[in-house]
């Protein structure tokens, strides 16, 4: 499925500055490996060394944060809006 | 969803203040009722910087009766960029004293309490108990675990907000009505994986968009209209201009306001936040020299008596505003990411440096990992460098 990627500035060093980059996959697991294969590097931003999503990261489909429907495993239909929300603490 | 408003109208306004808050009294929504909840509501706003400052602003403005200001810095130069309830004429004075003349200036009606000291876990119960809510403006994981702990252990509405480069992010959260901070994000990040805006900037304006989120929300909450962004994240992106908010659900495994909450007093914030990593830490123990150090190793090199590579580890742009003669640059991420560990020489002694001395301490493990055994880092860095050595240079 096609999705597009909601990319947060603290890591568009990886995606050349693009603040949206389209990635496929039919779950999150499958668009964050796409996006890793595009973009080398920005899976380990978002996940740990086991393969599990970061706690101080939150990645939304659409409305729903992942970690509240199946995590990793959360469906992606083609043209969910995927985002990528980091903990910020600058004030 | 609707809250009941967080505070009575209990007092009466004088012919002064109805005259001055005409705008909001005449605003259906708001009225009589709404301005006397305002006046009569005790707002603490911890932090006068970045967000503090529009926040602050804003708030005395609007007639809160009482605000409490946290604040123990003092106003650098580097401030005025965004913190724009200081003035040159502050710089060198205490924060809070400087946030306090502005918002008399603004508003001579509001009471102002100042509190210059840092919050930690045995001052914050006693303080946030004096106040009907919140504002966050701090800079720093540790402390907004501290507050969020504190709200939610004193039943208080706590309104963040959180900014980096051109990103802001603002949302409220009261345990009693909905989730916390920490059903947002449970844990924080390692230390050196978020850089702070000390280290990666902020765009200054960024400050009050975000800020004045921040004040809105308050006033709704104080009076108790509309919808707040209890439950909610607003996100806002300034380079693509848009706003974007996405649910935030209350966790049942929250630590601290979950159904079996683990945290049930204050912790060691610290220590659960970190300010550098332990691989760090161990490997600055014993290998961190000083900038007079540095100067007499320098100073040895160029008599030919001494050899060894001096790597700043910082961005390229902050290598552009100040640099220590003789250095080369080699991002931090280059050494997280292993590339840069090909370009060190085997031959010589490496020793790095950064801004602070953080960042070149999280390098220097990855160097001594790889076998640079000798390998030393800067203590205090760039800033130390030129606070000490050479003063005519510009900080940042």
């Amino acid at each position: 499925m096609s999705t597009t990627v909601r990319i947060p500035t603290i890591l568009r060093t990886y995606t050349n500055g693009e603040a949206e980059v389209a990635a496929a996959g039919a779950n999150l697991q499958e668009v964050i490996n796409d996006l890793e294969a595009n973009y080398p590097g920005i899976a380990a931003r978002v996940l740990d060394d086991s393969g599990q999503l970061r706690r101080f990261v939150n990645i939304y489909v659409n409305d729903d944060d992942v970690r509240f429907i199946d995590g990793l495993a959360s469906a992606t239909a083609d043209g969910a809006q995927i985002s990528i929300i980091p903990a910020v603490a600058g004030g | 969803m609707s809250l009941p408003p967080l505070v009575e109208p209990n007092v009466e306004l004088s012919v002064d203040e109805v005259r001055r808050y005409s705008r909001h009294l005449i605003i259906p929504d708001v009225g009589m009722a709404g301005q006397k909840r305002l006046n009569h509501a005790k707002v603490l706003c911890v932090g006068a910087g970045g967000l503090g400052s529009p926040a602050l602003m804003y708030l005395a403005a609007a007639g809160v009766g009482t605000l409490g200001i946290v604040e123990f810095d003092v106003v650098d130069e580097s401030n005025l960029q965004r913190q724009i309830i200081h003035g040159q004429s502050d710089i060198g004075r205490s924060k809070a004293e400087s946030a306090r003349d502005t918002v008399n200036q603004i508003n001579p009606l509001v009471t102002v309490n100042l509190h210059e000291e840092r919050l930690d876990s045995s001052n914050v119960m006693d303080l946030f108990a004096q106040y009907d809510l919140i504002v966050d403006g701090t800079d720093n994981f540790a402390t907004r675990y501290l507050v969020n702990d504190a709200c939610v252990l004193l039943g208080k509405p706590y309104v963040w907000g959180s900014i980096y480069r051109f990103d802001g992010q603002a949302s409220v959260f009261w345990a009693e009505h909905g989730p916390c901070y920490r059903c947002l994000y449970p844990e924080p990040p390692p230390p050196g994986m978020v850089p702070s805006c000390a280290e990666g900037g902020v765009l200054g304006v960024l400050c009050a968009s975000i800020g004045s989120i921040q004040v809105t929300e308050a006033i709704k909450l104080i009076t108790g209209i509309g919808e707040t962004l209890l439950g909610k994240l607003m996100i806002y992106d300034a380079l693509d201009m848009n706003y974007r908010k996405v649910r935030i659900r209350k966790d049942p495994e929250c630590a601290v306001c979950g159904e079996h909450p683990t945290v049930t007093e204050l912790i060691d914030y610290e220590a659960f936040c970190g300010t550098i990593s332990d691989e760090a830490a161990e490997a600055a123990k014993d290998s961190t020299i000083s900038v007079v150090d540095l100067k007499r190793l320098l100073d040895a090199r160029d008599r030919g008596e001494d050899d060894f590579v001096l790597i700043d580890v910082r961005e390229p742009n902050e290598y552009e505003i100040v640099s220590i003669p003789g250095s080369v640059l080699i991002p931090k991420g280059q050494f997280l990411d292993g590339s840069a560990l090909a370009l060190l020489p085997h031959e010589k002694r490496v020793i790095l440096h950064c801004k602070l001395g953080g960042r070149s301490a999280e390098a220097l493990a990855v160097v001594k990992g790889a076998g640079f055994g000798d390998a030393v880092h800067v203590g205090g860095g760039v800033l130390a460098w030129v606070n000490q050595i050479e003063p005519e240079k510009p900080t940042y």
